[in-house]
């Protein structure tokens, strides 16, 4: 009989790993607890393909994120997730941060990342003129890329599901038990039973492990916030801005994103509540002070959004990948914090590799290739915009206007085998409502087509699932309670 | 008793300094134009608003915009909302339209400032 | 470079306008009424109107049709006016791109993408909204925030409420006017919290959409916390001191499932910007001359793209300007003479027009226009060429909520002496 494997958490983990045991005979479903995949850290991280020069020798973090960023171009071109590699630095401004990022480039080279340099100050400014000019020197990755994490997530959903992986949201798993050969899982949606669990549950990942195993783990969830800049004609910076790490991470980036936009961030603070948020006026202050230390001349002018995330950080450091200790039956990844969106690719394939050998599970004859999408409208030279309206009408009315989306892509991301199925979800897929206006203009249009596509009404439409209706009613509802 | 109010007759927005005696108006300073000195006669004795309104159409998603033709008693707004509130209207709506005849027995309609097709 | 296959499809217009909100619809019925036949204008949405269709509220035209309007009867007009003359507009045109020598290219359902060469270009956008973002308000990112005109939108285009419970932020016209709205419409409005201690609405609005309504007002203070997991459920308003730093003590919380936003308004200049017009920082919008033309021959912008108003009147007035202009530019009514520099003095922001030509022949008088940069009373406003003050005016009160205007007439401008003019408040 055909395993079957339920993936708790449908974040970058748990998609990439729905999408490689897609490939088996099995029967895959994935439990996430939000509205949507790609709910937790993989929404709100930096989005940056490290190069792996900053893990320690040795450890699983740095294997694995060498390995995953080498992995990161085929990936994306197969699944049509952005990617672009525009390489980084990591400033040093004093001599004391110069050994640092020597001893950044030595780790690198065990590391195995190729291509990595240390540069002075002359060469950096040329590279990058708005960077401080007290810079001393830096560590220069070229391999450093860049990606859209929620928009990558959302693509390994789709492949997975197209080879019949079946996602089921507002499902967060409460309790785990071990049943004889299998598990029961208490959910928010009801009772499912699997053969095999793997627990990609981000923050809540330790929390269920805990209610497995007798080796407890631990996870602090530790709040990142940031401020995303509005894109500009040119680039303020090529390529991603590192300061020199602490024992918190990385320090505060100062970085293009995958789509032209400046992201500043993120700060670091440990906190009690996994699905905290929230932005506080603290952490944005540390990070637009930090910053200025990299890029003088920030002004947040241009500010179009400030957002937090939480990285699920393990006490002890490092990623835990493999089957539960003592746990027939049950796998896990844990403590996926940075670089977890990096090893992404290599964490989903040595844990498939681990459960098809340990569970005997045959390929499948066929793997359908990931749905191919048309290419956004916005990156459409005027050649093909040409084209596209001439076979879809619907690319002819621009809904969203500061990131140019069109309704027919904002009605395909709602058709998507996970399809959208909020505002934020349609945002995530398409960009409309990631701009300057952040959603002023195009929203009360993003919700009407949500609700056409979807078949509810306007006033059951959500911002990210749950309670987070839109509107509270019609006028007539309104004026008629008002009278009474 | 002296009263401070604002004019609100245009953008200039004066501030109007109006003597009161016994619910008479006895005087007006600050005012710029003629309509000032009417605004504040009428504000310090009976005060008047216009009000305009969203008022549901019953087989249209969009409502049709309203207004009162003439201001009508300050103290009669929510009167007036509550009766557009129960007002059944069907498309097609033409903007001059009467939507509500004398809205609160205060002898003004209140009429459609749109057309809904 | 365009293949030889869409080179064939490019359309040569003379004026071409984007945007049919009232500066558009303004600038197309100058244009054609100046004689210009081959006009057309090009509108995102599927109507004619532009925001006056959501500003179902009273007190537009005042100047114009010395009655007071509602914002769709006031664009009914222009409506009518266009649909007489028989100016062609395309409805649910988007335009993509613009360039210095006034290509212009635009999609639409009906018509697919679409290629214009223009002899004259008229930016007609208009702005849009600070969204809570560009304010970097803390706190949760949960559903209820809206910007005010959003919440307009819904509740007088669509016919929903956005929420039961309101606080509003910034006490800017659309906030003013939303408060008075909601509450008409059921809701319950808590309170508008104005950071400046000063109001950016007009007067008026304060009293006939606060005051009437019992909302409290409270300036100098600030938002400073947002709570809500998946709708909010409460903000927390604090006092701020001279620096708009809160101040520690004077929080009070609200209740609240909707937190509306009128904190500013931006000129809406993406397309300017791709034509490299030269801007300016202070009014966000286009350096433009008298007769509203840009840095770049044959571009004119008018109305909230080239600097936000406060009453459609004057949009429509520096709209005909345009249309006037752009009208002029393409018969090849060339204006000579030579350009001065208006520059902001103490106290003026963002004066238009920013260059004045200096007419050969006769001049006309010019509106300037500017913001104060405060709150001044019985103030001095005076233009100086120069050192030499030239015209002085006294003016009861000036706030940044108000634009403030002059008059430059004919013979002023014919004796200016040709260095710099600046305009400034004087206490």
């Amino acid at each position: 009989m055909e395993k079957r494997i339920i993936v708790i958490g449908g974040g970058v983990i748990g998609c990439a790993m729905a999408r490689l045991l897609s490939r088996y005979e099995a029967k895959v479903t994935v439990l996430e607890g939000g509205e949507d995949v790609a709910h937790g850290a993989s929404k709100a991280n930096s989005g940056i393909v490290h190069a792996g020069f900053d893990a320690k020798p040795g450890s699983l973090k740095a294997k694995l994120n060498v390995e995953g960023a080498r992995m990161y171009p085929e990936l994306c071109k197969e699944v049509d997730a952005p990617y672009g590699q525009p390489g980084a630095m990591v400033l040093a401004f004093s001599q004391e941060e110069r050994a640092t990022v020597q001893e950044l480039y030595k780790q690198g080279e065990q590391n195995g990342v190729a291509g990595q340099r240390i540069i002075e100050k002359d060469e950096i400014l040329k590279l990058e003129p708005n960077v401080n000019p007290n810079v001393v020197c830096a560590l220069l990755e070229p391999m450093s890329g860049l990606t859209s994490p929620y928009e990558l997530t959302c693509a390994l959903a789709d492949h997975a599901a197209v080879n019949g992986a079946t996602f089921v949201m507002n499902a967060k798993v409460q309790t785990i038990e071990k049943n004889g050969d299998g598990f029961a899982l208490h959910t928010t949606k009801g009772e499912y039973t699997a053969d095999l669990i793997v627990n990609c549950a981000g923050v809540f990942s330790a929390e269920l492990h805990n209610q497995l195993s007798e080796k407890k783990l631990h996870i602090i969830p530790r709040k990142g916030e940031y401020y995303l800049l509005d894109h500009q004609k040119d680039l303020l910076f090529t390529m991603t801005m590192f300061q020199t790490p602490t024992k918190m991470g990385k320090g505060i980036l100062v970085s293009p994103t995958v789509h032209g936009n400046t992201l500043l961030g993120p700060s670091a603070d440990d906190i009690e509540d996994g699905t905290d948020v929230s932005t506080t006026a603290a952490a944005l202050k540390i990070v637009n002070e930090k910053a200025r230390l990299t890029w003088p001349g920030l002004s947040l002018r241009t500010v179009v959004t400030t957002f937090a995330g939480v990285r699920a950080h393990e006490e002890n450091g490092d990623f835990i990948i493999g089957a539960t200790e003592g746990v027939q039956g049950s796998y896990e990844t844990i403590g996926i914090e940075s670089p977890g969106l990096s090893a992404a690719p290599a964490i989903a394939k040595l844990l498939t590799e681990q459960i098809i050998s340990e569970n005997g599970l045959a390929e499948k004859k066929e793997w359908k290739p990931a749905p191919k999408r048309e290419k956004p409208f916005y990156a459409m030279t005027l050649e093909e915009r040409v084209d596209v309206v001439k076979r879809n009408p619907e690319y002819g009315a621009l809904v969203c206007r500061c990131e140019q989306v069109t309704e027919a892509e904002i009605r395909a991301a709602i058709r998507r085998p996970v399809g959208a199925t909020t505002i934020d979800g349609v945002k995530r897929r398409t960009r409309a409502g990631m701009g300057r206006c952040q959603g002023g203009f195009c929203s009360p249009r993003v919700l009407e087509i949500l609700s056409e596509e979807l078949g509810v009404a306007p006033t059951e439409v959500t911002k990210c699932g749950g309670e987070s209706r839109i509107l509270t009613g019609t006028i007539a509802q309104s004026m008629h309670k008002g009278d009474a | 008793m002296e009263q401070q109010i604002t004019c609100i007759n245009c953008p200039v927005g004066c501030r109007l300094q109006v003597v009161v005696e016994d619910g008479e108006v006895k005087s007006v300073t600050g005012n710029s134009c003629n309509r000032g000195l009417t605004y504040a006669k009428q504000e310090c004795t009976a005060p008047m608003r216009m009000v305009t309104a969203s008022v549901p159409v019953m087989d249209r998603q969009t409502p049709v915009s309203a207004k009162t033709r003439t201001p009508i008693p300050k103290k009669d707004i929510f009167h007036c909302m509550a009766e557009l509130g129960k007002v059944q209207l069907h498309a097609p709506v033409e903007a001059g339209q009467v939507i509500c005849a004398n809205v609160c027995g205060t002898g003004v309609d209140v009429i459609a400032t749109k057309s809904v097709q | 470079m365009l293949s030889q296959e869409l080179r064939g499809q490019v359309q040569y217009v003379d004026v071409l306008i984007v945007g049919a909100g009232p500066a558009g619809m303004a600038a197309a019925i100058a244009a054609k009424e100046a004689g210009v036949e081959n006009l057309l204008v090009l509108e995102r949405e599927q109507n004619m109107g532009g925001i006056l269709r959501q500003c179902i509220h009273n007190g537009f035209g005042l100047h114009r049709f010395k009655e007071e309007l509602t914002g769709p009867e006031y664009a009914q007009r222009d409506i009518d006016r266009v649909r007489d003359l028989g100016i062609e507009v395309r409805c649910g045109t988007t335009v993509l791109s613009i360039d210095e020598n006034r290509f212009v290219t635009a999609i639409s359902k009906e018509k697919g993408v679409q290629l214009f060469e223009a002899g004259a270009l008229i930016l007609a956008m208009g702005c849009r909204e600070r969204p809570r973002g560009a304010l970097a308000t803390p706190g949760a990112r949960c559903s209820g925030i809206y910007s005010a005109g959003t919440a307009q939108k819904f509740v007088n285009l669509e016919g929903y409420m956005p929420g039961k419970r309101v606080v509003i932020l910034g006490s800017g016209d659309i906030g003013l006017i939303m408060a008075r709205r909601m509450t008409l419409q059921g809701a319950k409005v808590l309170a508008c919290v104005e950071l400046m201690p000063y109001s950016s609405g007009l007067n008026r609005n304060i009293v006939q959409c606060l005051h009437d309504y019992d909302i409290p007002l409270l300036l100098s203070h600030t938002v400073i916390d947002i709570e809500g997991k998946e709708r909010l459920s409460g903000v927390t308003v604090a006092q701020v001191d001279e620096r708009r730093n809160p101040i520690p003590g004077t929080e009070q919380h609200f209740d609240c499932d909707t937190l509306l936003l009128s904190v500013g308004l931006i000129p809406e200049n993406e397309l300017t910007l791709q034509a490299n017009v030269e801007m300016s920082p202070l009014t966000q919008g286009a350096v433009v001359d008298d007769s509203l033309q840009t840095d770049k021959e044959g571009i004119f912008a008018c109305g909230n793209v080239l600097h936000v108003h406060d009453l459609v009147d004057f949009v429509s007035a520096e709209s005909f300007k345009a249309g006037k202009a752009a009208a002029a530019y393409v018969q090849g009514k060339s204006r000579k003479g030579a350009y001065v520099r208006l520059k902001d003095g103490e106290g003026v922001r963002g004066v238009v027009p920013q260059r004045l030509l200096v007419p050969e022949g006769e001049a006309e008088s010019v509106q300037v226009m500017f913001r104060p940069a405060g709150v001044y009373e019985n103030a001095t406003v005076s233009i100086l060429d120069g050192d030499k003050e030239i015209l002085r005016q006294k003016k009861r009160i000036l706030t940044p909520g108000e634009m403030a205007e002059l008059m430059l007439k004919p013979e002023q401008i014919k004796a200016l002496s040709g260095g710099d003019v600046t305009v400034q408040i004087v206490r």
